[in-house]
């Protein structure tokens, strides 16, 4: 550990009160608040050094760099909080590319009047969860708009990783007659936060799902180097996610309904709300296409990692020029699955 | 899931669409209105046509409450948003249908109108108390299984004496519609829109009870069989139609006893008989002006009736050019026979209200049901790549 400078940490600014335009007017107040919150909590050698940009020697192999924006509502919900899903949200993205995620950048925006107090429990959630990643955050941003123009905080994350030699997972790498893998159950993310949106609220003991995927990954491609398709079906959910990689590689995708890992809960949730699971989001979930040959390996080395205990063969690739998804349903038709239009509204009857 | 899964069940799907199979008479065609855009979505999601023999077919009908509502009352409730006064209740499905130049609430919304989403009439009652210096409008819609919590809240803020709240009542009634559309001409011209028996409504069913349909099974000779809204309710009860045509009954039965009586929720029914009266006539999208087929507020309850309180007239508007909702949702066109299906009119971006709600039989066909199109294999394999 580093000693810090005693003048800074904790001492001449209280982490009391709440944000002030202050804190964004790049003087004296905001110095330190990045030193008291932001240096403190992430705390680790680049962003240390005190620069507008962290440096580092690029490691040999392909980089891959992604970035999201995280704008939750609720900002603290069962399983996690806006901290925790900025930093699992964009290691996901970048260990999608079959990467091992290096570095990580944040970006906050934050409202005028935000407590001090919540924005520390943000920081410390965001610090545990890169720590215990172990991918750091080293460069970053803060800025203040007036009340009224944002919500309590956004807060963007930009990550870079490299991709191991031999790997080379893409969207449009799915070909007919490759098995689709899925690590677990679905909707637990979107649940959990609809469980406590103000004029939704109703009891559950569903918790986010939000986790770092990227020691997952890194058995995958390890094991099975030549994994064709890795995604995450946050946002429009596991539906949506499979139209984009339908599209991407013109084929369709037939699902069997009954092979795909659901809770009790989250179904139940979902029935009364009138809202199906197959779009609601998931953080720390994904879908998985490699070759029938390569199945078999790949869902042993899932189920062996405790982020995959759940992984099962969903459906598989198929032939069609329209690249429409379609599912066997446990009550044995068969439906198209779309992609999701607009927000999901609950039905009136 | 208890009380869900059971009545999804794949084998016992399997063994009523045997016994489908086996009892049609395959010299006949069986044309089974389902009235409620429930069973619309039931049928697609899981697939029930799949399951069903060739000469059995759905004919969809106008039970979507969203879709029925005529696009002047939209325009009304839009210019109510527009108010700066008002905040506007609405249930979801309302949000995305199209009004007027193509307005909606979603876009109503996005331009600063206050309009929420609500899932229940206490919502908007918890909204009104909340705000007491702003106008709470609730957009009140949909057949006789949302109109009781309508007359709840009413009867609330009459006791309350709140002054903030009030009403733009929309509801309709189901037997009148079903009436109507057996009394069109399309239905009584032999060979334009066949219809030989209904799947009768489940959730309206549990409020007015199986009576209503009674007359119309007697006076025009069609079987009526109240069904629920999973798949497994939806096949017994077309089983249950396919008996009755081949015996030649043609009577009301009740699918859905573990809900439905006769009588129905009297309770429910005296609370509506209370709070609403029937309006002389009321229009519908497709089907035009039918007699005594909605409520209106009674005198007692004036005071928080927005439509009273607003001055709101309604004024007629046209649907979209080349639009066949209104065929659609009288059942005498498909979907697919819709030029404007699939090419500008998307769930994405809807210009009839048929492509809205997922009880819509324009949404329920392209979201689910679209890969069954003239000469598609409707489940392409992996053979046919190689």
């Amino acid at each position: 550990m580093t000693a810090h400078d005693a003048r800074f940490v904790g001492g001449t600014i209280p982490l009391s009160g709440s944000i002030d335009m202050m804190h964004g007017s790049g003087g004296r107040a905001t110095a330190e608040l990045v030193q008291a919150l932001f240096v403190r909590h992430f705390d680790n050698p680049m962003l240390r050094a005190g620069n507008d940009q962290a440096a580092f020697q690029p490691p040999a192999g392909r980089l891959v760099i992604s970035t999201d924006g995280h704008v939750v509502s609720p900002l603290f919900f069962p399983g996690g909080d806006i901290g925790s899903l900025a930093v699992h949200g964009t290691i996901n993205d970048v260990a999608m590319a079959g990467a091992r995620p290096l570095y990580l950048s944040a970006a906050f925006i934050l409202e005028q009047g935000f407590p001090l107090a919540d924005l520390e429990r943000i920081v410390v959630s965001m610090a545990a969860a890169s720590r215990l990643a172990g991918v750091p955050i080293v460069t970053g941003d803060t800025k203040v708009v007036e009340r009224g123009k944002g919500d309590g905080v956004f807060i963007t994350t930009t990550g870079v990783g490299v991709v191991p030699e031999g790997v080379d997972v893409s969207g449009d790498k799915a070909r007919p007659g490759d098995v689709i893998l899925l690590n677990g159950s679905i909707g637990d993310h979107g649940v959990a936060i609809l469980s406590k949106r103000e004029n939704l609220a109703f009891e559950t003991e569903i918790r986010s799902d939000s986790a770092a995927l990227h020691g997952l990954v890194a058995d995958m491609v390890a094991a099975v180097p030549g994994i064709r398709v890795l995604r995450d079906p946050t946002r429009g959910g596991l539906a949506s996610t499979l139209n984009e990689i339908a599209q991407q590689s013109r084929v369709g995708v037939r699902l069997d309904e009954t092979a795909i890992p659901m809770k009790a809960d989250v179904r139940a949730a979902c029935e009364l709300l009138g809202l199906d699971p197959l779009y609601i989001a998931n953080e720390g979930k994904l879908i998985a296409i490699c070759a029938p040959g390569d199945a078999d390996r790949l869902l042993a080395v899932m189920r062996a990692h405790p982020l995959g205990r759940e992984t099962a063969v969903i459906g598989e690739v198929v032939a069609d020029d329209l690249a429409f998804v379609q599912m066997r349903t446990a009550f044995g038709g068969v439906r198209m699955v779309d992609w999701l239009a607009g927000e999901q509204l609950p039905r009136i009857c | 899931m208890k009380y869900v899964d059971e009545f999804r069940a794949g084998d016992l799907a399997q063994g009523l669409a045997a016994a489908i199979a086996r009892e049609v008479d395959t010299s006949h065609t069986y044309n089974v209105m389902e009235f409620c855009g429930g069973h619309t979505h039931a049928i697609f999601r899981y697939g029930v046509q799949d399951l069903m023999p060739a000469n059995l077919r759905f004919v969809h009908g106008p039970g979507c409450p969203v879709c029925v509502l005529p696009i002047g009352r939209v325009d009304n409730a839009l210019e109510l948003a527009g108010d700066p006064r008002v905040i506007l209740c609405t249930y979801g499905d309302m949000m995305r249908v199209p009004a007027t130049g193509r307005r909606s609430m979603l876009k109503a919304k996005a331009e600063g109108a206050d309009i929420r989403m609500i899932y229940s009439t206490q919502d908007a009652l918890r909204i009104a108390v909340e705000n007491p210096d702003r106008e709470v409008v609730l957009f009140a819609i949909g057949f006789e299984t949302t109109t009781p919590p309508t007359a709840v809240v009413l009867k609330q803020v009459a006791a309350a004496g709140l002054k903030n709240f009030s009403v733009f009542c929309n509801h309709v009634l189901t037997p009148a519609a079903i009436t109507h559309i057996l009394e069109s001409p399309e239905v009584r011209e032999i060979g334009t829109v066949a219809i030989d028996g209904f799947l009768g409504p489940s959730h309206v069913s549990s409020v007015i009870g199986s009576q209503p349909y009674e007359f119309f099974a007697q006076e025009y000779q069609r079987p009526v069989v109240i069904a629920g809204f999973e798949p497994l309710d939806v096949m017994q009860a077309t089983l249950m139609i396919v008996r009755q045509l081949n015996e030649g009954r043609h009577e009301v039965e009740n699918q859905y006893a573990r809900v439905v009586t006769r009588e129905g929720n009297r309770k429910a029914q005296a609370l509506v008989a209370e709070v609403f009266e029937l309006r002389p006539s009321f229009e519908w999208r497709g089907l035009g002006l039918v007699p005594y087929s909605a409520l209106r507020i009674r005198r007692q309850f004036a005071a928080f009736d927005a439509e009273l309180r607003f001055g709101i007239e309604t004024k007629p508007a046209r649907d979209a050019k080349s639009c066949e909702c209104p065929s659609i949702l009288r059942g005498a066109k498909k979907p697919t026979d819709c030029k404007l299906f699939g090419t500008v009119c998307t769930p994405e971006s809807p210009i009839g209200s048929c492509m809205v709600s997922s009880e819509g039989a324009c949404a329920a066909y392209w979201t689910y049901g679209r890969f069954r199109q003239p000469g598609r294999p409707t489940a392409p394999s992996t053979e046919a790549a190689a």
